[in-house]
């Protein structure tokens, strides 16, 4: 049995930035993690993060705002005001840690504009912002020695009298099971996209940490509010980055018309995303797409600008879409990319569970609500890490450790015996392709009661098929097979989470929308959908929107 | 299509515990990726396959493996173009130089304590300044190109130096440290130098290009070892046998138009180290049994003037 004062769960921007403020506090850190750091998801973010810096003639209340509205009034405002506060010196301090970013002709920090915003603030390398900005917390976790559990993954969280009190995890290259005890534990394990089938996230985006919690008796909110990216390669599902309407990027239907210009007649490509979204769905639907999709022109920017600032998305349509952006537009689709609600968390990244903690995509403070805005995710993770880093290290400092002993591993180690055990029977993969493929068919971009009641049985029934699946390997070592399983059961915990709120909520608003109730409900939904485990089935409650200086108005782009 | 996909087995807790090659015939589409095919692989077929990978976008360094016998990246390595015109088998195996774990996993610590070693993290001077710190954008975007490094192993996996040299620090690591070198906020570039000059630092590179080949993010480590050989030099670091190599071999070129292969070995180690000079013995006997050895007197070839010319005309552009 280990003992640390803060646990971090996930070693993504989140995790890491938690990692780095509790370090700074003079206290004992160690982060776990199902990959090594740098493989974590925070890489894929591509355009960049968002910062009002006053020095730039910029104010965070404008920032502040144009979230509330690309939230469609769902965040709470008086986070959203917290996290564009901050914004400037969390950018400023990664920039001192070292990340290189593109400049302006003074060699000051240079801005590129985003969807939903009404001035550039989005700060960026080239198109790789999230992998130059994880490599840099990498290295400044190398720096300050913490310690990284790498490649360990977390079976569940240790409850006594309802309070966190560490982990029981697996060695991934031994299968060693292990009991870490932690006086505060951060859960900053990232998304759930592979839920959905297909999906810009990475395959480690499985939800674990938003189950983890759940299972653990924390609520998870806005649960329901799931992000169609508006430009994902058909098939493969991979990101071609904002960033390339942000430079100027047309969306083109098969009439060769500028769609959005309709739709959106000031943002243009660049509305929120759930708009733009819903935008090129209906084309598509109406029949002006081709093959499914519509095109993403970027020929007029030239070659040169294209390959300082959009160099990764040009090899990504070469590679998985055989097109040259450059010589042509590229077929692109909404796909399914960000998880808004997570794991319920305050400014401070407090859960309902004395103890515990989250940050980053897998919570919700709630400052995306009912839809995200570009380049705000790799900010939230920063601002709502280091919050919590700081606040677990001041929390540890004032506890003693949980008594517990190896005997809390115990029902992990049956229940992986158990899996071991199972007859001969389908294996994960065809099981999370088949939810994948409902959450897509029945939660996707457009929602309707029958379609999303059908989802519901559909995931129910597929919670009982993986009861019984087959675990092909039965070694202990590395051993894959048993990783996807016990992930399987993760996702599926999300997916009944998602369907569930999503039924519930009987309006239309960001990226929830549905066909039989197309308008929004200021007066019975400027509410967050709670949902806890009662005893194996998801419990419905309420949360009023906090709305600060900024009341709720009609949403135009 | 049907391919056959030839892959390198190997299963630490099984009885006999050797490598193994296992054939799968699959049918995939003409878009389809090697991971793809491992992935359809594991899901359909033998889900006892082991395999890192994550984000299928050649973004988080992951599926780095041995494609063919060459290190690439499995999620943007399309099948058709690694499809043999003969119609046998891709093979597709774990990358090179690190312990193979299971299967296509492999232990990447050593990877990482080389990375560690060069200090990868930046080290300014002076007072921090309230706002950013001010750098140039072309600066900032050459850096980029080595900041895309994503730690993938390719380059370590085929270096044909590690292959025999467990000291040298590798493609990767020296990419690394070249970012931090060449980053006009960093004010520990005389330490960073002295320490690429010592053993198992830029000079034990062999040129073979083979990191640059394989990188799947064009990074192209040896021309930034490369680089950093010249900063090492122009920072007063010549009393090496790197240093001294090169300087014997542009020396040599410059005034006599050829290289002068007796003395180069003799000028890089210096004459009066005796243990290298004892060391030369077998190579200079070996060379003598295979009529190889260089003339005794090194004459200067017809026209070398022109090639001096040259060698002004480039160090006068400096």
């Amino acid at each position: 049995m280990q003992d640390h004062d803060v646990l971090i769960i996930g070693a993504g921007l989140a995790g890491m930035r938690a990692a780095l403020a509790a370090k700074e506090a003079g206290v004992d850190v160690a982060v776990v993690s199902k990959v090594h750091p740098v493989r974590s998801h925070s890489n894929a973010a591509q355009g960049g993060i968002n910062a009002a810096l006053t020095d730039r003639g910029d104010d965070w209340r404008d920032h502040a705002y144009d979230t509330i509205k690309g939230s469609d009034f769902l965040g709470d405002q008086d986070a959203i005001e917290v996290m564009c506060r901050e914004a400037g010196s969390e950018v400023i301090a990664m920039e001192h840690m070292g990340a290189i970013f593109n400049r302006d002709e003074e060699g000051r920090l240079g801005t590129r504009n985003f969807g939903g915003q009404r001035q550039a603030r989005t700060f960026f390398v080239a198109d790789f912002t999230g992998q130059a900005l994880l490599h840099v917390l990498y290295e400044q976790i190398v720096k300050a020695g913490a310690f990284v559990y790498e490649e360990w993954f977390v079976l569940s969280l240790i409850m006594r009298d309802g309070v966190c009190g560490g982990v029981v995890m697996m060695e991934i290259r031994t299968g060693k099971i292990e009991v870490v005890r932690a006086k505060a534990v951060i859960m900053a394990a990232g998304g759930l996209g592979r839920v959905f089938e297909p999906s810009t996230n990475a395959m480690i985006c499985t939800g674990d940490g938003m189950s983890l919690a759940y299972k653990a008796g924390a609520s998870l909110m806005d649960m329901e509010m799931v992000q169609y990216h508006p430009t994902t390669l058909k098939g493969s599902g991979v990101l071609i980055s904002e960033a390339a309407r942000g430079e100027g990027a047309y969306l083109l239907n098969s009439e060769n018309d500028r769609f959005m210009l309709k739709y959106a007649p000031e943002f243009k490509e660049l509305a929120s995303r759930d708009v733009v979204s819903r935008c090129e769905q209906t084309e598509i639907n109406e029949g002006r797409g081709i093959d499914g999709c519509v095109l993403l022109d970027v020929r007029h920017l030239g070659e040169k600008y294209i390959s300082e600032r959009l160099s990764q998305i040009r090899e990504l349509a070469m590679d998985f879409a055989n097109v040259d952006m450059v010589k042509e537009p590229v077929p692109i689709m909404p796909g399914m990319h960000y998880q808004m609600g997570g794991v319920k968390a305050n400014i401070d990244g407090e859960t309902d569970i004395p103890g515990l903690y989250a940050a980053g995509e897998v919570a919700c403070v709630s400052v995306h609500g009912g839809n995200r805005l570009g380049a705000n995710s790799l900010l939230d993770t920063l601002v709502f890490g280091r919050r919590s880093g700081v606040h677990a290290a001041e929390l540890s400092k004032n506890k003693s450790h949980l008594h517990v002993d190896d005997s809390a591993a115990t029902s992990d180690r049956d229940n992986i015996q158990k899996l071991l055990n199972n007859e001969k029977n389908e294996s994960f993969g065809q099981i999370r392709f088949d939810m994948g493929i409902a959450m897509k068919e029945h939660f996707g971009v457009f929602r309707e009661e029958t379609s999303m009641s059908e989802g519901i049985d559909k995931i129910r029934a597929i919670k009982e098929r993986a009861k019984s699946v087959f675990v092909a390997d039965k070694t202990n070592t590395f051993n894959t097979n048993l990783l996807f399983t016990l992930e399987l059961d993760f996702m599926i915990e999300c997916a009944e989470a998602i369907a569930v709120s999503a039924s519930n909520r009987t309006e239309s608003r960001g990226a929830h929308t549905r066909t039989d109730m197309p308008d929004r409900d200021d007066e019975n939904w400027l509410k967050h959908i709670l949902v806890t485990d009662a005893e194996g089935k998801p419990d419905l409650s309420y949360k009023d929107v906090v709305i600060t200086d900024w009341t709720p108005t009609i949403r135009q782009y | 299509m049907q391919v056959k996909i030839n892959v390198r087995r190997y299963d630490p807790e099984s009885t006999d515990a050797v490598a193994h090659f296992q054939e799968y015939q699959m049918d995939m589409d003409d878009a389809s990726t090697i991971l793809d095919a491992l992935i359809q692989i594991r899901e359909d077929v033998d889900g006892t396959l082991s395999l890192r990978c994550s984000c299928r976008s050649a973004i988080c360094g992951s599926c780095a493996m041995r494609v063919n016998g060459e290190a690439g990246l499995a999620c943007n390595t399309k099948i058709i173009d690694v499809l043999p015109k003969d119609g046998s088998a891709i093979t597709v195996e774990p990358v090179g130089n690190l312990p193979v774990i299971k299967d296509l996993v492999v232990d990447f610590q050593p990877f990482w304590k080389n990375v560690k070693a060069v200090e990868p993290w930046l080290q300014p001077e002076g007072e921090e300044p309230e706002t950013e710190y001010l750098a140039p954008d072309e600066d900032m975007l050459h850096l980029a190109g080595v900041v895309s490094c994503i730690l993938c192993g390719a380059c370590v996996s085929d270096c044909t130096v590690m292959e025999v040299d467990e000291n040298f620090l590798g493609p990767a690591a020296l990419a690394k440290s070249y970012r931090f070198v060449g980053d006009p906020r960093d004010g520990s570039g005389e330490k960073r130098l002295h320490d690429l000059n010592q053993s198992g630092g830029v000079w034990d590179c062999t040129r073979c290009m083979k990191c640059v080949e394989v990188c799947p993010k064009g990074v192209a480590p040896m021309d930034r070892i490369m680089v950093l050989r010249e900063k090492v030099m122009e920072s007063g670091h010549t009393n090496t046998n790197g240093a001294r190599h090169a300087n014997a071999f542009v020396e040599s070129v410059k005034h006599t138009g050829w290289l002068d292969e007796l003395r180069l070995p003799i000028k890089s180690f210096g004459i009066f180290n005796i243990k290298a000079m004892i060391g030369l013995i077998p190579l200079a006997i070996r060379s003598q049994r295979a009529g190889k050895v260089p003339p005794i007197i090194h004459k200067k070839l017809p026209g070398s003037e022109n090639i001096k010319r040259i060698f002004d005309k480039v160090e006068g552009k400096k």
